[in-house]
């Protein structure tokens, strides 16, 4: 335990101290940084941007995720072994080829946009990139296995009997599904939102490559005011910004959800 | 459909069940009368449970018909069959209050929400669970949580209540107080009541009839009484409690009872039985009187004390016959004394009606 904190200390803790100390320091001392952050209206439309697309992306992917969780968790061994193949492959493929890949496929000239144009069923290419949609499309596809793991591990400890017992008593699937299901694996489902939504915060190369820089997001906002133009200390306000939000966002994922029921 | 309230009356015909090669039941045909308590007894595996949810619609017989008042539910689903059923283990909801956990079933057949308040808290009160409405089930200890398993399954008047080894989770003492709890829910609710359970005792205790079950088979069915004192096989007899086996050869029909020779000593059984030849004569060890002599033409057997066991209200003897049979009895404490003080081999005797004639 001890030399692994001391790495995270030394690798992390303490070039994060840096960026604070910048925060607080460039280019001269006071909190003008922080004042920037909450007034800039560039800054402002970018963390609203941000949280919006963040919001879109875990809704979808843990729906998506639940009704994939429920296929790999209860289906017949065939439905298991699909739905496990669809989990874990994306694991096998880097963020930036899955990236490009989307690119190929929604793009102006791309695979999606052709083959609708040669069946005729629209005449001008559909935007689906370069803008938020490709963004949220492209987090979203990135996310979904991650929210599936504490869904998965919350249906799997639901005693099948209480099931059985609704139904005994009367209830539809229907009804079932909605009344007893979803309620008693919601530690999964406020879990997964949590992982979603943090990752997502952080996001950088997705929405480069997506966003075609019309879509920018928090991360990509930092590394444009540290590396483009010279203003270290607003991207270090921002960056410490973020990280006390999703460091909040943690604390309620521990507090609601048991982190052994995450696996 | 099922009017509330009413008892049902179900049949089974010919009902089986198999899991791939493994048969869980087989060709079972039984009754089950409007308003009885039955008990499905028998050891782990021996198919009891398999048609308790057979019964509740959870699992489709892979032979046979089930009728209820009649009707041919057997590709009904369970939603649709109006089964009250407490679970092993009780399967509450652990998210509902105990308000809402015994509302639920009437929630979903769309009882208005007034009428829905009136029951459940007439049905709270009457399992005795005043002031923990709100509580959740992880709130209570095992003996509350099956009280709202019984109140849940009982709130909307099902036809018929399923229990599955309901008293397997309490402790002694509890378990004695939610048995007559629930015999007191039978009288007062009159619903046919069908419970599983590996327990002979219980059964006894409980159950108007007692269906007794091994290696999936359906082996007999009756009340306590007959079951007891009149089984049909050796495992009937040798399950429902303490019996004493004895050889018997020379079996054969004598005016309306039967006869035969034990350790070569006549001995005669009453009714009239298709055995000849080699069987068993069963007897319960409480009708078998211990003597010093056995007078002719008395049905007894002489043996030879191997060892006592003090139980409290009663010492436990462990005899053996001239021919390597073990017998055991138990007999008050003072008899006991005496009986190891006196002659040695002593008799035991017992009335012909108490005799069990059984296949070998």
């Amino acid at each position: 335990m001890a030399p692994l904190l001391l790495f995270l200390a030394v690798a992390y803790l303490w070039p994060f101290l840096g960026v604070v100390k910048w925060s607080f320091t460039l280019p001269e001392p006071g909190l003008g940084q922080y004042g920037a952050v909450l007034t800039d209206p560039l800054v402002q439309s970018v963390f609203i941007r941000t949280l919006r697309i963040c919001l879109i992306v875990t809704l979808v992917s843990v729906v998506a995720a639940y009704a994939i969780t429920v296929v790999w968790v209860r289906g017949t061994p065939t439905q298991r072994m699909l739905a496990e193949f669809c989990i874990l492959v994306p694991f096998w493929i880097s963020v930036l080829t899955r990236a490009f890949g989307w690119v190929a496929l929604l793009s102006n000239r791309g695979l999606i946009n052709t083959w609708l144009q040669s069946i005729g069923f629209i005449s001008e290419p559909l935007a689906l990139v370069r803008n938020e949609l490709g963004v949220i499309i492209g987090m979203t596809h990135f996310l979904i296995p991650f929210a599936v793991f504490p869904l998965a591990s919350a249906m799997r400890n639901l005693d099948d009997r209480v099931l059985l017992a609704a139904r005994g008593m009367g209830a539809s699937r229907t009804r079932t599904f909605w009344s007893v299901f979803v309620p008693m694996t919601m530690s999964g489902i406020i879990g997964s939102a949590l992982i979603v939504f943090v990752f997502a915060l952080g996001f950088f190369v997705t929405p480069a490559i997506l966003g075609g820089g019309r879509s920018v997001m928090v991360a990509e906002l930092v590394y444009l005011r540290i590396f483009q133009s010279p203003d270290w200390g607003l991207g270090s306000a921002i960056s410490v910004v973020l990280v006390l939000f999703v460091g909040a966002l943690m604390a309620l994922l521990f507090r609601y959800v048991r982190p052994r029921q995450m696996v | 459909m099922h009017q509330p309230g009413r008892a049902a009356e179900i049949k089974a015909i010919g009902i089986g069940k198999s899991f791939g090669t493994f048969r869980a039941l087989h060709d079972l045909t039984l009754d089950i009368g409007r308003g009885e308590f039955l008990a499905l007894l028998g050891p782990s595996g021996s198919g009891k449970t398999t048609f308790l949810m057979i019964l509740a619609g959870f699992l489709p017989p892979s032979d046979g018909r089930l009728f209820s008042d009649g009707e041919d539910i057997t590709n009904r689903p369970a939603e649709l069959r109006s089964a009250g059923m407490v679970f092993q283990g009780y399967a509450l909801f652990p998210h509902m209050s105990v308000e809402a956990n015994i509302a639920f079933p009437l929630k979903v057949r769309k009882v208005p929400a007034a009428e829905i308040k009136e029951r459940v808290a007439a049905m709270i009160e009457r399992v005795g669970l005043k002031g923990h409405a709100r509580k959740l089930p992880s709130q209570l200890s095992g003996g509350q949580q099956q009280r709202v398993a019984l109140a849940r399954a009982l709130v909307f008047q099902p036809g018929v209540l399923l229990l599955d080894e309901p008293f397997s989770a309490l402790d002694k003492s509890l378990r004695g107080q939610m048995q007559a709890e629930v015999k007191r829910l039978h009288e007062e609710t009159g619903t046919t009541f069908v419970f599983v359970t590996h327990d002979q005792s219980e059964a006894l205790a409980l159950a108007s009839r007692i269906a007794i079950f091994n290696h999936g088979e359906l082996l007999q069915v009756g009340t306590p009484g007959e079951v007891y004192d009149r089984p049909a096989s050796r495992f009937v007899a040798e399950f429902l409690g303490e019996i004493n086996m004895l050889p018997l050869t020379d079996v054969r029909k004598d005016n309306g009872s039967m006869t035969g020779l034990c350790e070569d000593r006549p001995v005669t059984l009453r009714g009239s039985q298709d055995v000849t030849g080699d069987a068993l004569l069963a007897v319960r060890p409480e009708y078998m009187t211990i003597r010093n002599e056995a007078s002719p033409g008395e049905n007894g057997v002489s043996a030879t004390t191997v060892g006592t066991t003090y139980l409290g209200s009663a010492t436990k003897l462990d005899l053996l016959t001239k021919q390597g049979t073990k017998l055991s009895v138990s007999v008050p404490n003072d008899v006991a004394a005496n009986a190891l003080g006196s002659s040695n081999p002593i008799w035991l005797t017992w009335p012909a009606e108490r005799g069990i004639l059984l296949a070998r």
